[in-house]
């Protein structure tokens, strides 16, 4: 669809989606109220800059269905968060938003690869979580074989790989190497399986990581890209050509905003992403802020689809540390560190404050692979990684070689920064 | 000709280098010779023990970055330019020689030295053929 067109149809689904929330959702009438904004008052996209944003925690806050614009009797299908950090964000489904969910993993999986003769192993974990249903509905509008397996049981998953000829692997990107793993470990011949591609999403994954499992499974891993809040998987999809996902614009409004002054980026620069749904029935969804850290881009793609790309979400705004001016994610020091050492690297991030200047320090813990007896080579390797760190973030950064296992683990989600700045 | 050096990443601070010695202690393995190459930061502890491959095993097991490397132990005169003579065989040959350092103990007239080469192969072969007295590893080892 040429662009033109594009903002049109999406300004009148705007609309109606403005429309809907301000009459159905008392939330948002009160949001928009305190905006000074009314339905009516919509006359470009350029206004959605003055509609209030919409954050996980609203979400939470009108548990468990304070969001929905529609009433329970309209509503088919509900999912949820796992909801470790609280209550669970619960999300709600009418008929035609199952439809249009369907219709977009279809495209999600057709962006991939997948046609009506594939045999689709859906590995994703089934239930309240939207990766398996999500995939699954998709898959079927496509008319492939679809394998419900749902996550977990890796021998069994293993054996129906072998047994049904499995080509598409649906996973999170994580699970892949699981698998490839526990088919090295049981001596699974990978050229007798029949996996061509696999869609991998759920979770950030590095482009390293990408490069280890196409090698470990002879595939093509595709990233797919969605959340709950705005629909599950099926908001965005890389194509095969791998060149960032395709947003599906025609149902949602995609923004980058500048996390800290909450202004809107121009396209190429890295922000947090936000969307506005568009074609939304059981809970519509105006600007919701992601927390996942991107750049979108406008050129047309060369598989030929014009929709706007975003780039694979790498870090998060929860993680972001801002040093003397500049926003810094663990991310990216760890992807300077994977590009150095072979394995994945224990590191920590100590932020000080030395008169009126920040100070970085990055503890890396030297690896074997990273290793050499001759203070020479630790030292330049030192010096690359300052370099690196520099290169890619604009700041000095002190390099410091700590031994292995010097650095505290954690049972969950690994600690990458201390900030000792008093602010 | 070649001896095992054991090498291991320390960073600079206090007990690392008592613990490493410790834990080879308590193993029964016993150092011959050692040199510590640091850093404001860190520092690589290089060791010829009685014992390599066991020394090699704990210290991993203990969590350090440890490697093992191959150097040569060479006799030098025990006089006044002894080591310079040594020496200028392999600067003669090009044969650069990346550290070294002395060994605690001998038993004949002479000096020890252990040097690091790229060539190992190289040198051993110079400096026989130039009278000097190059050991196995075996003999170091035990000495």
């Amino acid at each position: 669809m040429p662009r033109e067109q594009l903002k049109d149809l999406q300004l009148e689904r705007l609309r109606k989606t403005l429309e809907r929330v301000y009459h159905n959702v008392p939330f948002y009438r009160q949001k928009l109220q305190e905006a000074g904004f009314e339905p009516g008052d919509l006359q470009s996209l350029d206004d959605l800059q003055k509609l209030p944003f919409t954050a996980k925690q609203d979400l939470r806050d009108n548990y468990p269905f304070g969001m929905f614009a529609v009433p329970m009797s309209e509503i088919v299908r509900v999912h949820a968060s796992s909801g470790t950090t609280g209550k669970p964000t619960v999300v709600g489904y009418t008929r035609s938003d199952i439809n249009t969910w369907a219709e977009l993993m279809a495209r999600t999986l057709t962006c991939g690869g997948t046609t009506k003769n594939s045999v689709i192993q859906v590995a994703y974990g089934y239930g309240l979580f939207t990766g398996g249903l999500g995939v699954h509905y998709g898959a079927e509008r496509i008319g492939a074989s679809v394998i419900p397996i749902s996550g977990g049981n890796t021998q069994r998953q293993i054996m129906l790989m072998e047994d049904f000829g499995t080509t598409v692997l649906a996973c999170t990107p994580s699970y892949a190497i699981y698998l490839a793993e526990a088919m090295e470990e049981m001596g699974v011949d990978k050229n007798r399986l029949k996996l061509q591609y696999g869609v991998f999403g759920a979770e950030p994954w590095s482009e390293r990581m990408r490069q280890e499992i196409e090698k470990r499974l002879n595939i093509k891993a595709i990233d797919i890209y969605g959340l709950s809040e705005v629909i599950g998987p099926g908001v965005a999809s890389e194509c095969q050509e791998q060149k960032g996902l395709h947003i599906f614009e025609d149902h949602f409004l995609p923004e980058v905003i500048d996390p800290v002054t909450e202004k809107p980026l121009p396209f190429g620069e890295k922000g947090e992403l936000v969307f506005t749904s568009l074609t939304k029935e059981g809970i519509p969804i105006i600007r919701y802020r992601t927390r996942d850290i991107t750049t979108l881009k406008a050129e047309v793609c060369s598989c030929g689809r014009t929709h706007v790309r975003m780039e694979k979400v790498m870090g998060r705004t929860d993680d972001m540390l801002i040093i003397r001016g500049v926003n810094v994610f663990p991310s990216q020091i760890e992807s300077v560190l994977l590009e150095i050492g072979d394995t994945e690297p224990h590191y920590l991030l100590v932020v000080d404050r030395k008169g009126s200047l920040d100070e970085l320090e990055v503890q890396v813990e030297v690896s074997q692979a990273m290793f050499s007896d001759k203070v020479k080579g630790l030292e330049t390797l030192e010096k690359t990684i300052h370099h690196r760190i520099e290169s890619l973030l604009g700041i000095s950064a002190k390099v410091k070689l700590v031994e292995p296992h010097s650095i505290p683990r954690s049972e969950g989600k690994a600690k990458r920064v201390i900030d000792k700045r008093s602010l | 000709m070649m001896v095992k050096q054991i090498s291991l990443f320390l960073e600079n601070k206090e007990g690392r280098l008592a613990r490493v010695c410790r834990i080879l202690g308590d193993a029964g393995i016993n150092i011959r010779a050692l040199s510590i190459a640091d850093t404001s930061n860190f520092g690589v502890l290089r060791l010829i023990v009685n014992q390599p491959d066991t020394a090699y095993n704990i210290l991993k097991q203990n969590g350090f970055v440890v490697d093992i490397t191959e150097v040569i132990a060479v006799e030098v005169p025990d006089q006044p330019g002894g080591l310079a003579g040594t020496l200028e065989i392999l600067e003669k040959k090009n044969i650069n020689v990346e550290y070294m350092y002395a060994f605690l103990g001998t038993t004949s007239q002479d000096a020890l030295v252990i040097l690091r080469v790229e060539n190992i192969a190289g040198a051993v072969e110079t400096l026989e053929a130039a009278n000097v007295k190059v050991l196995e590893g075996e003999e170091v080892y035990s000495l």
